[in-house]
C-alpha cells in the first residue's frame, strides 16, 4: 500500500512538471488533491490498510499531500509571473518615436528683448508708461526743443498725417506727456513702436524703441553713467567695455552716445562695427532746461537724464541677425528660432 | 563733412596719425564715420635718373634717352626739350597706368625702341606745368615709387557733423576744433588784394527790401577775368571734399565755402540788368529756372536775389540759369551774404533743394565772416583768372545780426550737472581754447562771450556742455543716483499681455509683429461695407509705398497676409498671434483712437507630427485655445454669440465674444471669398480681442470654495431639440433653474440623423448632483432631477429621447 503512495507521488510530480498553463496546473491539483482526487481516494481507503501500517500510511499520505500542495502553489506562482513578463514583453514600444505634444510657440525676439530691458530697469525702480503712436507735432518735436524749420528735424525723417500730426519718430514724446502730468521724482520707461520713412538692411519704416527718463533733485551726468553702465553690463555681460561719447540731441544737453566694444570682434574691427571696434547702442543726455521749461519744471531745482535705444539693434547684435527686415517678415521658420 | 588731412594741415599743425585724430574728434563729439585713403591717379611711375640724351636719328623733335631706376637701364624716346644727363625725373615704366587710363607699352617710335615714358606734372595730374618733363630734386633715390617720393595721395576723414555744429562745416572750423583738442594754433590764410582804381560803388549797388530774411549782403567785382581751369592743387582739394571742379571762378566759390564755411555766388555781371541787385521776398507762384536748368514755382516768402528787372538767384540756395558764369564771362559780381536760417530751411525744403549752400545757411553761418570770405575769394579769382579787382566792396547790412554776449556761467552749476567739481583753471583753459572771452565775476561766477561763429552757444548749459565735452566724458565718475521712492501708476494691461503671451505660446502660437500701416484696399479685401468704422483710415501723407499708406484699422488683414507669406514658404501649419494697436480716425486735427488688440490666426493641421493626427484644424481648435486663456484669466461669464458680425468671417462659423455681457471681440472661420481674393488656398480661423476692454473684465480675486467629501451622482438625459438650438442656450436654461444641488451640467453627446426627425438633433446632457454635507439619496436625486428635466422640456419644447 505504501508503494501506491510512492507511485502516486511520482506520477503527480511528473504531471506537474509537464503542466505549463494555469489550467493544467489546476487540473493536476484536482486530479490528485480534489474531493474526488487520487490522493484523497487513497486516504479514504485507509480502513482497508492493515492496522500496523495505518500510522505510517497516514503519515506518508499527509507528507505527499503537503508536498504536492507546495509544489502546485509554486508552479502557479511561477506560471503567473511568466505571464506578466510575457505581457510586458509584448507591450514594448519604440521610445525614439517623437513625443505627442503641442509644440510651444515663441515670443517675438524684439518683445523678448523689450521684456528683458523692462525687467532690468524695474530693478532700478523704473515704471513702464505708454503714449500714442500717432502724435502731435508739439509732443514729438516742439516740446522736445525741436522747433519747426530747425535743422535738427533732419535727424529724424518723419511720416506726416496732417501738418501738425505725425507718426511718432521716437518714444521721447511720452516723457513730455508724463512730465506734464506728474511732479518729480519721475522714473519711467516707455517702450513702443516708432516710425521713420527709411527702408534698407539696417532700417525699417517701423521699429521699436525704449525711452527712459529719471528726474529728481541732484541728478547728474555721473548718475547717467552709473545707471547706463549697470544696465549695459546686465544686457551684454559684466565684462562689457563701454564708452560715453559727446553727441547732440535737441532735448538733452550735455548729450552722450554710448558705445560698447564690438561683441563680434572684441574691438579688433569687423564688418558689424564698421571696423571701428565699437557699436553704438544708445543715445542719452541730461534733460535740456528748455524741455523742463515746456513742462513747467524748474531746472534750477530739478535735473535728470533721458536715454533711448532701438530694440531691433540689440536683438540683431544678440542673435547675429544681419538684415533688420527679417524681424518683420514673420516667417515662422525664423520666429521659431528664438 | 569730408576733411582732407593735407588740406587741414594748411591751417593747423598736428602730430597725430589719421586714426589718432579720428579718435580724438570722435571722443569730442565730432564722430568720424570713416577714414578714406586717396591714392594718386597713376601707378607704376618711379623716380629715375637720366643717364644720357641723344638726338633721334629720324625725328628732329624727339630725343633718345637712357634712364635708370637704379637697377636697370631703359631706352626711352622723349619729345620734351628740358632734359639732360643727370636729371631726376618721373618714369612711367612699361605696364604703368597714367591719368586718363593710358597703359604704357613697349613701342618702337620711328625705328627706335622706347620702354617707358618720362612725364610732365600735367600728365600725372600732380601740377599744371605741361611745358616739359617734371624735374625732381636731385637727391631722390631712383627706383622708389613717385607717389611715395612726393608724398602724394591723401587721407580723408568722413566726419558726421551734428546739426548744432555749423561752425565745423568748414576746414578752418575743423582746424579750430583740432586746435582746441591739441593746444595748437590756427594759421589763417593771408588775404592780400590788389585793387584797381575803379570803385564798385560807381558800377553797381545793392538794395535789401526784406532785411529780416537777408540782414546782410556784401559784394565785390572783378573785371577782365579769363575763365579756365583751376589749378591742379585746388581741383584735388575740391575732389577730396567730394566736389566736382567746374571752372576757375565757380571752383573758388566752392573752395572758399569749404575753407571758411561761407557760401558764395558768382554772377556774370553782363546779365544783371541795370547793373544792380535787389533782395526781396518772392510772390506766391513766381517762377524761376535755377542753374541746374530746373524750373521752380516758388512758394511765397522765398528770398530772391534780383537785378533791376528780374530774379537772378534763389537767395542762399542756388543761382539762376540766366546769370551764371559762362566760358566767355569777363566781369564777375561776387556775392557773400547772410540769410535768415529758418527762412532758408523752409524754402530749401519746399523746393526740395538741399544744396550745400542751403545746408550751411540753415544751420547758421558766422555773420562776421561774410567780408573775410568775400575778400578771400576775390583774391583767388584774381590770381587764377587774371582779373582786376574793383576798389572797395558793397556791404549792405541794414539789420545787425545780434550775437549772444556775456552768458553767466557758475562753477557750482557745472558741479551739479556733471556730478563732480571741475577746477576753475580747467574750465578757463577749455573756454579759452574755444576762442571764448571770459570775464571773472568772482565767487566762481563768470560771464562768457562765445566767438561769432559759435551760433549754437546761447545759454549756460551750452557752455557746460562745451566744458564737459573737452574735459572728457571718460573722466566723469560713475555713480548711482539716490532713490527717492515713489509709486507710479502701473498699466494693468501690460501684465495681462505678458500673461497672454505665456498662455498662447504654451498653446503653440508664435508671436508676430506686422507693420502698423497697410493699404486702404485692405478694407475691400475684408469685404467691409461702406459705413464700417474700419474704413476711417488715418492716412499717411508721405508713405514709402502704397502698401504702407494708411494706419491699420484691424489686425485681421495683416494676419492673413502673414499666412499667405508663410504658405508661399511651404509653412502650411500656422499658429500665430500679434499684440498691437489699431487706429481709427476721428475729426481732422484730433489724434486718432488707438485701441490695443490681441489677434490670432490658426490654419493647417492639428498636429505637425507626421505620425500624429492628420486632421485639419477647425473652429473648435481656435475656440479651445481662447477658452484656456479665459479660464486662466478667471473670466466666468463668457458667451459666444453667433451674431452675424464680421463680413470677412464665415456667417455660419463665427461669433462675437462677450465677457460679462460686454463685447470684447470676435472669432471664426475666414470667409471663403476673402481667402479667394487673397489667393489663400486653405481655410483659416482668426480672432481679435480688444485688450483694453478685456483688461477691465479680469477679476484678480480668488475665493476658495470648499471641496465636498461626498460623492457626486450623475444622470444622463438626451433631449431632442430643433437643429438651431444652441448648446449654450440649453445649458443656460438648465442653469437658470437655480437648483443648489445641481453641481454641474455639460454636453456629452450630440447626434442628428437616423432615428431622428429631419431638422432636429439630440443633445445629450450630463447632470451632476452633489451636496456639500451629505451623501444624496436616490429619492432625493430623482426628485430634483425630474423637476429639472421636466421644466427644461417645458421651457425648450424638447422631447426626451428614449
Amino acid at each position: 500500500m505504501i508503494s501506491d503512495i510512492l507511485q502516486l507521488e511520482k506520477s503527480a510530480l511528473g504531471e506537474l512538471a509537464e503542466a505549463k498553463t494555469q489550467e493544467s496546473i489546476l487540473a493536476v491539483r484536482t486530479k490528485y488533491l480534489g474531493r474526488k482526487g487520487l490522493l484523497t481516494g487513497l486516504l479514504r481507503n485507509i480502513a482497508q490498510v492493515p492496522a500496523d501500517e495505518k500510522p505510517l500510511f497516514g503519515k506518508r499520505c499527509n507528507e505527499v499531500k503537503e508536498l504536492l500542495e507546495e509544489k502546485i502553489e509554486e508552479a502557479l506562482k511561477l506560471q503567473a509571473q511568466g505571464k506578466k513578463e510575457a505581457i510586458l514583453a509584448k507591450e514594448k514600444i519604440d521610445v525614439t518615436l517623437p513625443g505627442r505634444s503641442i509644440p510651444p510657440g515663441r515670443v517675438h525676439p524684439v518683445i523678448q528683448i523689450r521684456r528683458e530691458i523692462c525687467e532690468i530697469f524695474a530693478t532700478f525702480g523704473f515704471s513702464v508708461v505708454e503714449g500714442p503712436e500717432v502724435e502731435l507735432d508739439y509732443y514729438n518735436f516742439e516740446a522736445l526743443n525741436i522747433p519747426k524749420d530747425h535743422p535738427a528735424r533732419d535727424m529724424q525723417d518723419t511720416f506726416y498725417i496732417e501738418d501738425n500730426m505725425v507718426l511718432r519718430t521716437h518714444t521721447s514724446p511720452v516723457q513730455v506727456r508724463i512730465m506734464e502730468k506728474v511732479r518729480p521724482p519721475v522714473r519711467i520707461l516707455s517702450p513702443g513702436r516708432v516710425y521713420r520713412p527709411d527702408s534698407d538692411v539696417s532700417h525699417t519704416p517701423m521699429f521699436h524703441q525704449i525711452e527712459g527718463l529719471l528726474v529728481d533733485r541732484g541728478i547728474s551726468f555721473a548718475d547717467l553713467k552709473g545707471i547706463l553702465t549697470a544696465f549695459l553690463k546686465k544686457v551684454f555681460g559684466s565684462d562689457t567695455i563701454l564708452r560715453f561719447r559727446p553727441s547732440f540731441f535737441p532735448f538733452t544737453e550735455p548729450s552722450a552716445e554710448v558705445d560698447i566694444r564690438c561683441v563680434m570682434c572684441r574691438g579688433k574691427g569687423c564688418r558689424v562695427c564698421g571696423q571701428s571696434g565699437w557699436l553704438e547702442i544708445l543715445g542719452s543726455g541730461m534733460v535740456d532746461p528748455a524741455v523742463f521749461k515746456n513742462v513747467g519744471y524748474d531746472a534750477e531745482i530739478y535735473s535728470g537724464f533721458a536715454f533711448g535705444l532701438g530694440l531691433e539693434r540689440i536683438a540683431m547684435l544678440k542673435y547675429g541677425i544681419s538684415d533688420i527686415r527679417l524681424l518683420f517678415e514673420n516667417d515662422i521658420r525664423f520666429l521659431k528660432q528664438f | 563733412m569730408l576733411v582732407s588731412l593735407k588740406w587741414l594741415k594748411d591751417y593747423i599743425d598736428f602730430d597725430l596719425t589719421a586714426q589718432e585724430l579720428a579718435d580724438r574728434l570722435t571722443m569730442a563729439g565730432l564722430e568720424v564715420d570713416e577714414i578714406k585713403t586717396i591714392t594718386p591717379k597713376f601707378s607704376g611711375v618711379v623716380v629715375a635718373e637720366v643717364l644720357s640724351v641723344a638726338p633721334h636719328p629720324k625725328a628732329d623733335k624727339l630725343s633718345l634717352c637712357s634712364v635708370t631706376d637704379g637697377t636697370e637701364t631703359y631706352p626711352v624716346v622723349c619729345g620734351a626739350k628740358n632734359i639732360k644727363a643727370g636729371d631726376v625725373v618721373p618714369l612711367a615704366k612699361v605696364g604703368a597706368v597714367i591719368p586718363g587710363g593710358y597703359t604704357i607699352k613697349s613701342t618702337v617710335l620711328r625705328g627706335e625702341k622706347s620702354d617707358g615714358m618720362l612725364c610732365s606734372e600735367a600728365e600725372l595730374e600732380i601740377g599744371d606745368d605741361a611745358s616739359g618733363i617734371m624735374q625732381l630734386p636731385s637727391g631722390m633715390t631712383p627706383g622708389i615709387p613717385l607717389a611715395t617720393a612726393l608724398d602724394l595721395g591723401d587721407t580723408v576723414l568722413d566726419v558726421s557733423i551734428t546739426p548744432n555744429r555749423s561752425d565745423c562745416l568748414s576746414m578752418i572750423g575743423m582746424a579750430r576744433e583740432v586746435a582746441a583738442l591739441t593746444g595748437g594754433k590756427i594759421k589763417m590764410p593771408s588775404i592780400d588784394i590788389k585793387e584797381s582804381d575803379e570803385d564798385i560803388a560807381l558800377l553797381s549797388s545793392v538794395m535789401i527790401v526784406d532785411a529780416d530774411l537777408c540782414p546782410r549782403y556784401s559784394a565785390r567785382m572783378i573785371k577782365n577775368v579769363k575763365i579756365g581751369d583751376s589749378p591742379v592743387w585746388m581741383k584735388a582739394r575740391l575732389e577730396a571734399a567730394g566736389m566736382r571742379a567746374i571752372n576757375n571762378v565757380v571752383d573758388v566759390t566752392n573752395f572758399v565755402m569749404l575753407e571758411m564755411g561761407q557760401p558764395l555766388h558768382a554772377f556774370d555781371f553782363r546779365f544783371l540788368e541795370e547793373g544792380r541787385i535787389v533782395v526781396r521776398k518772392s510772390k506766391d507762384g513766381e517762377e524761376f529756372v535755377s542753374l541746374d536748368e530746373k524750373r521752380h514755382v516758388l512758394p511765397a516768402d522765398t528770398v530772391l536775389i534780383c537785378d533791376g528787372k528780374k530774379p537772378v538767384a534763389i537767395g542762399g540756395i542756388m543761382g539762376g540759369l540766366n546769370s551764371e558764369v559762362k566760358e566767355d564771362t569777363q566781369v564777375i559780381f561776387l556775392e557773400s551774404a547772410y540769410f535768415n536760417p529758418s527762412s532758408i530751411r523752409r524754402s530749401a525744403r519746399r523746393l526740395a533743394m538741399p544744396t550745400d549752400a542751403a545746408f550751411r545757411f540753415e544751420r547758421g553761418i558766422d555773420p562776421e565772416g561774410v567780408i573775410r570770405a568775400l575778400n578771400r575769394a576775390v583774391q583767388l579769382i584774381a590770381l587764377f583768372s587774371g582779373g582786376a579787382v574793383c576798389k572797395n566792396y558793397i556791404d549792405a547790412y541794414p539789420q545787425k545780426i545780434t550775437a549772444v554776449q556775456n552768458i553767466p556761467l557758475r562753477l557750482d552749476r557745472i558741479r551739479e550737472i556733471v556730478g563732480m567739481a571741475i577746477a576753475s583753471e580747467d574750465v578757463m583753459c577749455i573756454l579759452k581754447s574755444l576762442d571764448m572771452t571770459v570775464l571773472d565775476e568772482g565767487g566762481g561766477k563768470y560771464l562768457v562771450t562765445p566767438p561769432t561763429f559759435r551760433v549754437d552757444i546761447e545759454r549756460e548749459i551750452d557752455l557746460i556742455e562745451e566744458v564737459v565735452r573737452l574735459y572728457g566724458y571718460d573722466r566723469i565718475p560713475v555713480t548711482v543716483p539716490a532713490v527717492s521712492v515713489k509709486e507710479m501708476d502701473v498699466i494693468p494691461r501690460l501684465a495681462l499681455e505678458e500673461r497672454i503671451r505665456q498662455l498662447l505660446t504654451g498653446g503653440g502660437y508664435s508671436e508676430i509683429i506686422n507693420y502698423s500701416f497697410t493699404t486702404s484696399s485692405s478694407a475691400d479685401g475684408l469685404l467691409l461695407p461702406p459705413e464700417d468704422e474700419r474704413r476711417r483710415f488715418v492716412v499717411i501723407k508721405n508713405p514709402l509705398t502704397e502698401d504702407q499708406s494708411v494706419m491699420r484699422t484691424t489686425m485681421s488683414y495683416g494676419l492673413l497676409e502673414t499666412l499667405k507669406k508663410n504658405m508661399n514658404n511651404a509653412s502650411l501649419n500656422l499658429k500665430i498671434f500679434e499684440i498691437g494697436r489699431i487706429f481709427l480716425k476721428r475729426g481732422d486735427g484730433d489724434l486718432p483712437e488707438e485701441k490695443n488688440i490681441l489677434a490670432g490666426l490658426l490654419s493647417g493641421k492639428v498636429s505637425e507630427d507626421l505620425w500624429g493626427l492628420k486632421l485639419n484644424v477647425d473652429f473648435y481648435d481656435l475656440k479651445g485655445c481662447l477658452e484656456n486663456v479665459f479660464y486662466d484669466l478667471k473670466l466666468e461669464k463668457r458667451r459666444y454669440r453667433a451674431e452675424i458680425s464680421e463680413p470677412f468671417l464665415h456667417p455660419g462659423q463665427s461669433c462675437n465674444l462677450y465677457v460679462n455681457d460686454t463685447k470684447i471681440g470676435f472669432m471664426g472661420q475666414v470667409h471663403p471669398e476673402v481667402l479667394e481674393k487673397m489667393d489663400i488656398r486653405s481655410s483659416a480661423y482668426l480672432f481679435e480681442i480688444n485688450l483694453d476692454m478685456l483688461e477691465k473684465q479680469v477679476n484678480p480675486h480668488i475665493h476658495y470654495r470648499e471641496i465636498s467629501k461626498f460623492p457626486a451622482v450623475t444622470r444622463d438625459v438626451a433631449f431632442v431639440v430643433p437643429m438651431s438650438m444652441e448648446a449654450d442656450k440649453m445649458l443656460e436654461i438648465v442653469l437658470t433653474q437655480r437648483e443648489d444641488l445641481l453641481e454641474n451640467v455639460g454636453i456629452f453627446d450630440i447626434y442628428a440623423g437616423k432615428g431622428l426627425e429631419e431638422g432636429t438633433k439630440s443633445l445629450g446632457l450630463r447632470f451632476s448632483y452633489r451636496a456639500p454635507d451629505r451623501t444624496l439619496t436616490d429619492a432625493e436625486i430623482n426628485s430634483i432631477h425630474e423637476r429639472i428635466v421636466s421644466s427644461t422640456v417645458r421651457l425648450t419644447g424638447a422631447k426626451i429621447r428614449a
